[in-house]
């Protein structure tokens, strides 16, 4: 319940003994909540002359903004590319199942299917909010199958195609309707994929550009086209060389557009990237890294054989394969061993981990007035956390949605 | 007057507080039995700098207060007189103040009564001095024309009417500003000499704030400490029910 005539006489909660993540750094502050949202404890004071109603010991812990996982494929068995007649209990299933991860709102992700799998499952894919029942849905993310049939990874060949022919209508023909859709991955280097870019990004989808084999001017061109994001970062892509960066060289382009920050999506499960790599990135360019998880149904079920879209893939400890050979086809790490990896690994500010994994999604997405913050007015969706980064607690609108076993009383 | 002379900012602030403490414990308040501290006023309300602002961030935010017991004069009142009228009413309405805690600035004024204001003033609507723009100016990244050139504030009148005054001086370039109010006699042009008139007063200021003091002033004062620290020393402590 947010906002609205009844807000004022909501209660007022208070979160206390905690350090809260704004502006940038870990302030001694307490964040109080009202209505869903942060609420400003100032105004409440001198303008309604109100105390809390509520208060919480957070005992010393952080408290972040919720994370945002904009690149999931499924997890816990449920396979989001795969068309059922009830795509929504296994969307359900996952976004409950992720709150203990810390992520409290997310993009399923399609990877390249036919368009009758497009067909049937996006329209059991509704934007959502989040709450007790699971994190919410930001909405889908497309990854495929406008792509490079070169650099598709785990992607199934056959159903790989191009819009050369009839651009954006090719799209609209192989998605269907774009009400649901967030975001959608595609290759530069295709014919015609500047109308498309710019068609997607006047419908508010966001760009991102992956799978792919284009240089780096095409990668500029494409940014200047619309694209503001990128596709796991050095995973299906030319490798970075420096007479050619390739996409990897967006990090440091001189040619994108006035102001515009150029995001790029990073697994940081210790396996798709090494560590080495992720630092050079991160130092290239700290403000645009999102931390994703890439995650396959796999996550959270252990070793063994799962299904991923149109293929088989085996699971061994963090590794997830398609099977019978050593093509990675997706992490299964959670959200919250990524932030812990990525801040051991690159030896970046605890904010800064934080906020790979909250703000910066929020700001790739156009939503960082409302998440991945925990400015006044922002939706109280976040993280109670340890020094460490270990997930305590999380709370979506101000209510709490998963707690920790050692944390219930 | 006494006069407690500490070593540096940090531990005339420290033995500041603890006398407050003291003083509001040793009062034992309740429910129907109200402490009453005053303070100055300040800047008009929405400024990145503003009072409230300031005193929540502070002050109001790391206590439990009642919203409803802090009273504030509002510098963006529809009719000011009439606010300032309140004000004092509320003042007398919650039984006087027991204890007014203030600064004192470079140019001898208590609140924002301003060289020349009468001694017996109350809150009021005062257009600001050269210097204490200037001073303000920082608050305002340093232009001048952004600095409010009047406020509301609490006449020495007003200061006076409470039971108890401590002043806070600290610092060298108060330290004219402190012998013209102590060491000369009462005058409206240093209006914190106002006080040398009131009954109960305690001035707590550091080391540099006496440097234009007489030597002999100094060493007086300074022999008294041991006897102004038992005002701090044992602190008291609301939970030890005293």
């Amino acid at each position: 319940m947010r906002g609205g005539q009844g807000a004022e006489r909501a209660a007022v909660l208070q979160f206390t003994n905690c350090r809260i993540l704004r502006g940038g750094t870990l302030l001694r502050e307490d964040l109080w909540v009202r209505g869903g949202r942060v609420l400003d404890p100032e105004k409440l004071f001198f303008e309604e002359r109100r105390v809390a109603d509520e208060q919480r010991d957070c005992g010393g812990c952080i408290l972040a903004p919720g994370f945002i996982d904009v690149q999931m494929n499924g997890g816990f068995g449920v396979d989001f590319s795969r068309a059922t007649e009830d795509v929504g209990s296994g969307v359900a299933l996952v976004a409950q199942r992720i709150l203990s991860h810390g992520v409290t709102s997310f993009c399923p992700t399609l990877v390249t299917s036919p368009p009758e799998v497009y067909h049937k499952v996006l329209p059991q894919i509704p934007v959502k909010s989040g709450g007790p029942h699971g994190a919410g849905v930001l909405g889908v993310h497309l990854e495929g199958p406008f792509i490079s049939p070169e650099k598709r990874g785990a992607h199934p060949k056959a159903h790989i195609r191009s819009f050369e022919v009839n651009a954006f209508h090719d799209l609209l023909a192989t998605y269907g309707p774009l009400d649901n859709v967030r975001i959608v991955t595609l290759a530069p280097e295709l014919g015609r994929s500047h109308e498309v870019i710019q068609a997607l990004t006047a419908q508010d989808i966001c760009v991102s550009l992956g799978h792919s084999v284009a240089h780096l001017q095409a990668a500029e061109e494409a940014v200047q086209s619309g694209a503001t994001f990128i596709t796991h970062l050095f995973n299906a892509m030319l490798p970075f060389h420096h007479r050619d960066p390739g996409i990897v060289g967006l990090l440091t382009s001189d040619r994108l557009p006035q102001g515009r920050c150029i995001f790029y999506g990073m697994i940081a499960d210790g396996i798709h990237t090494n560590p080495a790599a992720l630092r050079i990135a991160h130092r290239a360019h700290p403000q645009g890294l999102v931390l994703i998880t890439d995650a396959v149904p796999a996550l959270g079920l252990g070793n063994g054989h799962h299904t991923l879209g149109q293929m088989e893939v085996e699971v061994d400890g963090l590794m997830a394969c398609i099977a019978g050979t050593k093509t990675l086809c997706g992490s299964i790490a959670p959200m919250d061993v990524c932030v812990r990896h990525f801040f051991q690994a690159t030896g970046c500010s605890v904010e800064a981990a934080l906020e790979a994994a909250s703000l910066h999604p929020a700001q790739l997405l156009g939503l960082e007035k409302s998440k991945g913050t925990l400015d006044f007015g922002a939706d109280a969706d976040f993280v109670v956390l340890d020094d460490a980064l270990h997930v305590w607690a999380t709370y979506i609108s101000g209510e709490l949605v998963w707690q920790a076993e050692e944390a219930r009383p | 007057m006494r006069l407690v002379i500490l070593d540096n900012y940090d531990l005339a602030s420290e033995w500041a507080a603890k006398y407050i403490c003291n003083r509001i414990i040793q009062f034992k308040p309740g429910q129907n039995r109200y402490f009453t501290l005053g303070l100055p006023t300040g800047l008009p309300r929405n400024h990145p700098e503003s009072y409230h602002s300031y005193m929540w961030n502070n002050f109001f935010k790391h206590i439990d207060i009642d919203p409803n017991n802090a009273h504030i004069l509002d510098g963006n009142a529809a009719d000011l007189q009439a606010e300032c009228d309140a004000f004092e009413r509320k003042i007398e309405e919650a039984g006087g103040i027991d204890l007014f805690v203030g600064g004192i600035g470079p140019d001898g004024h208590i609140a924002f009564n301003e060289p020349g204001s009468s001694l017996v003033s109350r809150t009021r609507l005062k257009t600001l001095a050269m210097d204490t723009i200037l001073a303000n100016a920082k608050y305002f990244d340093g232009d001048l024309s952004k600095v409010p050139t009047m406020a509301l504030t609490v006449g020495v009148g007003t200061v006076m009417d409470a039971r108890e005054v401590m002043i806070l001086i600290t610092g060298a370039h108060k330290a004219f500003a402190l012998y013209k109010a102590i060491e000369e006699g009462v005058n409206h042009m240093w209006t914190v000499s106002a006080f040398q008139q009131h009954p109960r007063t305690i001035f707590v200021c550091d080391e540099d704030a006496t440097l234009e003091l007489r030597v002999k002033t100094v060493k007086y004062f300074k022999g008294l400490m041991h006897v102004h620290n038992k005002l701090v020393d044992p602190l008291y402590s609301m939970k030890e029910g005293n």
